[in-house]
């Protein structure tokens, strides 16, 4: 279309919750330190499972501000999602409180949702599987918060001020992508100028590990933790489960630089398709998730040659890596050998519904401050798996156009374009 | 003891992976592919977690092939054990 | 690379038109007094309540034991005896509508583009029996116990996904989970895909089904189910005696077009259009600010360009809540003025389906359109005070419905509306069509 009509989705906020460090800061020190922030599991027990390791984030509801009451009764996704939404607002420099609140709107992403607390309430209510017929009077008063993960989107509505469009995008591990992809449309297509989107996710809990162990999903790399998240290397065993939360605030351009506000990036493109294969499994061949990148290239107007970094789903599950790795050789053809690919799974693990929102976050700091971060732990080349992954080391280099990808169950295959905002001379 | 005959096995296939909708499982099936029988890797690992719950045996679910060979399998770890 | 506009329609005499029109060709039902669409609105139309005791499980210890179940279901004959284990009941609802719903519609989904075809739906809570039977595994039993399926039987993403393969659906595909109020999220945002071009049809809608004994458990604290042990007096909204509402199961699925696709392919009916949309949140509790419904109601008045003396009824979020209850018709009364609009809660006979209800009110809706005639409102005799609004009582209401308005409101704050509009062929087209 174009014009003068043309709006534009910008990031101007990001806030980050992931293991290995409190805040973008640290996110962005681990990730180019390439260090891992994987471990034996310690919040809960990990004894009974196949998979004992985690990337846990050491979380202190208190220090992040949130009252006695909310890190009692709220869900960790949520605790986590607030915290989040509390550092991107802030680091936006947005006044809340001078915005229209019905121009504000919220999409947040979440796999799960309150599992967890779902999980600790059934042990309650059903004495430890003893009744089907569960006690009613030993249930919390919360507990239809956790029934409905929707909860997450009204205490960051409530947090943000929004009073727009609010709505939760639950799509498997594709949520991350798949909320920010709807959220910048809010903002692209009118229906909202300010946006807190982003992704959530707090899985650690005794059935997702257990629903995980039951396919073998997960790494059972249980002597080295450190060392378990291996995407693309030729013995991954399966992806290490993780946890966190990244919201960012995104606006119209020609608002956003009205303002004075720091732009991040533009979310340019966004598509997602579904492979229609199976619940679980992915094909060989990657057909869908390279549609999606193609579509989502084309509405960035971008090219293969403008790519600079993509942002792999990276899960180290054996079929993933070469799920995918096909997939970048069958939308991009040659250029595929030639741009640096990554995961940083294999730092902070697979937190399911928030990671592609928290791989969005590293897409962004990768364009403003020119460095791709590495796929750790990679040693030994899969011959099916034969790009350049970025062993081990950042890698100092300009970024202006970066790609992301997430699959998911359920069959979500999504594609994500961030670009380097246009200098503020030539902005609309 | 601890072995297992075909119908027996069709019997937790049942229960853990629902009917076969291409095949009658009470034919002859022993060694038909699971795959072409309807069933897959998730099934496969449901069936494989059924063997170890009822008959303490692990068959890795990447070692199933057919019915036939499972009940095969099965039972030479059986008796391997009770030996 | 606007959202909005997308790419113009070329109509069959070569004009440039609008951006193309979303419009309904199929309709999926299962419902508690109903499966299948033709036995829902038959059942809706006399006023035949799905609402009764809880069968399904002894729901007599608790204070709550009145619901809306779906209890001739028969899965079995419906779906392969693979997919049983594999999927919570809703899913085998959400599977059997789909397949329904494109009946209907006469669509063969092999008759498009490979990536034309999206399922965007929504849900609120669930396969959540599924989930009740894995935890009780998981801790009466052991982890070694819980079943490779629950990795995607419980979460939200599973009938998307379901469908999507039983279909062979390679499109764009999304789930919005907003309590009561997703489907119609889902549904408006299928319509701007369809505009946009990414997509040329989809099965849009939800289902839920949590009625289950942990299901119903962790509704209670909330205080908002009706502990009326009388199943007609369980779920009477806007009613002086209104205390509450039953939860139902079930929901519907619908299949939505680009205008051009469905005639192109020429479609045997098409129910309706989707003509405008909007969402807002009401303010956090203590700011002193209003709710934001009405703001909701008419932002999707306006993206329909319908003016509120236009719209011929409105289906009620309806919670059975007297607060609630009056807000929403204080709503109604500010944009269409005091009892200006029939309005009417056709899930006063099925319970509230969670993600489900909005879904069916919109194929209530659709049906409304047809047959010209507005289901009544069951249970609620004396209107509470408060805003005077028409609503439907009793009998079943004759009268042309070009417009509808559906209204649906999620716990939290969720505020979702959606006008459903008669179809008339755009001028344009007019020469694809041939004669009947």
């Amino acid at each position: 279309m174009g014009g003068d009509a043309e709006r534009r989705a910008v990031i101007t906020g990001i806030g980050v919750r992931a293991p290995g460090g409190v805040g973008t800061e640290a996110f962005w020190r681990l990730l180019v330190s390439g260090r891992t922030a994987t471990r034996t599991m310690s919040l809960i027990d990990p004894a009974p499972f196949r998979s004992r390791v985690a990337a846990e984030i050491d979380f202190d509801p208190a220090a992040e501000g949130l009252s006695p009451e909310q890190a009692a009764t709220y869900d960790r996704a949520t605790q986590l999602a607030l915290a989040a939404t509390r550092e991107a607002v802030a680091s936006s420099g947005l006044d809340t409180g001078r915005q229209d609140p019905a121009r504000v709107g919220v999409s947040i992403g979440t796999a799960v949702g309150c599992t967890a607390s779902l999980d600790q309430d059934y042990q309650r209510v059903s004495d430890f599987g003893s009744h089907w017929l569960v006690d009613h009077t030993a249930t919390v008063a919360q507990v239809f918060d956790y029934f409905v993960p929707s909860s997450i989107g009204r205490d960051v509505a409530w947090e943000a001020g929004a009073e727009g469009p609010v709505t939760v995008i639950s799509t498997g591990c594709t949520s991350g992508l798949d909320a920010v992809g709807y959220g910048a449309g809010l903002v692209r297509d009118g229906r909202a100028d300010v946006v807190v989107c982003g992704a959530t996710d707090a899985p650690i809990s005794p059935i997702t590990v257990a629903c995980f162990d039951a396919i073998k999903a997960t790494s059972a790399n249980n002597g080295d933790p450190a060392h378990a998240s291996r995407p693309f290397d030729r013995n991954r065993d399966g992806f290490v489960l993780g946890e966190g939360a990244a919201v960012f605030v995104i606006e119209e351009l020609a608002a956003a630089y009205r303002r004075g506000a720091r732009v991040y990036a533009e979310v340019r493109g966004f598509a997602t398709r579904s492979n229609a294969y199976h619940m679980t499994g992915l094909t060989r061949h990657g057909r869908e998730m390279a549609e999606a990148i193609r579509a989502a290239m084309r509405q960035a107007r971008r090219d293969g040659a403008d790519l600079d970094y993509i942002n792999a789903h990276g899960s180290g599950t054996r079929q993933n890596d070469r799920h995918e790795t096909a997939a970048f050789k069958r939308s991009l053809g040659r250029r595929a050998y030639e741009v640096p690919v990554s995961s940083i799974k294999s730092m902070i693990g697979h937190s399911l519904g928030a990671i592609g929102s928290l791989e969005l976050a590293a897409c962004a700091l990768a364009i403003e401050y020119g460095v791709i971060p590495p796929t750790a732990n990679y040693e030994e080349p899969d011959p099916e798996c034969d790009l350049d992954y970025v062993p081990n080391t950042a890698r100092e280099q300009r970024v202006d156009t970066v790609l992301s990808v997430g699959s998911g169950f359920g069959g979500f295959q999504s594609a994500a374009v961030l670009c380097r905002p246009p200098a503020k001379a030539v902005a609309p | 003891m601890s072995g297992i005959t075909l119908s027996q096995l069709v019997s937790l296939i049942r229960d853990c992976a629902g009917e076969s909708d291409v095949a009658d499982l009470d034919g002859d099936i022993a060694d038909m592919g699971f795959d072409e029988l309807g069933y897959d890797s998730l099934a496969l690992l449901e069936l494989s977690a059924r063997i170890k719950q009822t008959l303490g045996i692990e068959v890795p679910e990447g070692d199933m092939r057919t019915p036939g060979g499972t009940v095969r399998l099965i039972n030479d770890l059986a008796s391997g054990k009770d030996a | 690379m606007t959202v909005t506009a997308g790419p113009a329609v070329e109509g069959a005499d070569g004009r440039r038109t609008g951006p193309a029109r979303a419009v309904v060709t199929g309709v999926g039902v299962v419902a508690p007094n109903g499966i299948g669409t033709a036995e829902f609105w038959a059942a809706t139309l006399a006023a035949r309540s799905g609402i009764g005791l809880l069968q399904r499980f002894d729901a007599s210890a608790y204070p709550v034991c009145v619901g809306g179940e779906v209890l001739d279901f028969d899965d079995a004959a419906l779906l392969s005896q693979r997919l049983l284990p594999q999927t919570d009941r809703m899913t085998r609802y959400a599977l059997a509508a789909a397949d329904w719903a494109l009946a209907d519609a006469g669509l063969d989904p092999a008759g498009l583009g490979e990536y034309d075809l999206g399922v965007l739906t929504a849900g609120a809570c669930g396969g959540f029996e599924f989930g009740q039977r894995e935890l009780q595994k998981l801790w009466g039993t052991g982890p070694e116990r819980v079943s490779s399926y629950q990795s995607f039987a419980w979460f939200y993403a599973v009938n998307t996904g379901q469908i999507s393969i039983r279909h062979g659906l390679r499109g764009h595909t999304s789930v919005f989970v907003s309590e009561q109020a997703g489907a119609l999220d889902a549904a408006a945002d299928t319509a701007r895909l369809l505009r946009t071009g990414t997509l040329r049809a989809a099965l849009t809608g939800g289902f839920d089904a949590p009625l289950c004994p942990w299901g119903l458990v962790v509704q209670l604290p909330g205080g908002l189910l009706s502990t009326s042990r009388d199943p007609e007096r369980a779920y009477l909204p806007f009613d002086a005696d209104a205390a509450g509402y039953a939860a139902g199961e079930g929901g519907a699925l619908l299949v939505v077009e680009r205008e051009d696709t469905a005639l192109r392919r020429n479609a045997a009916g098409i129910y309706g259009r989707i003509a405008g949309h909007a969402s807002t949140f009401d303010p956090r509790p203590g700011s002193g600010r209003p709710p934001a419904l009405a703001g909701a109601i008419r932002g999707a008045l306006r993206e329909a360009r319908t003016d509120p003396a236009d719209i011929d009824v409105v289906f009620a979020d309806a919670l059975g809540v007297p607060d609630r209850d009056r807000e929403e018709a204080a709503a109604l009364a500010e944009v269409f003025g005091p009892a200006a609009v029939p309005v009417t809660a056709p899930k006063t006979l099925t319970g509230r389906l969670y993600a489900g209800g909005a879904a069916l009110d919109m194929a209530t809706a659709l049906l409304s359109m047809r047959d010209s005639v507005i289901p009544p409102t069951a249970g609620t005799r004396a209107p509470a005070p408060g805003p005077g609004i028409d609503l439907v009582l009793g009998e079943p209401r004759e009268t042309p419905v070009r417009n509808a308005l559906v209204v649906a409101r999620g716990a939290g704050g969720f505020n979702s509306a959606i006008v459903l509009s008669r179809y008339v062929r755009s001028p344009h087209h007019r020469a694809v069509t041939r004669p009947a």
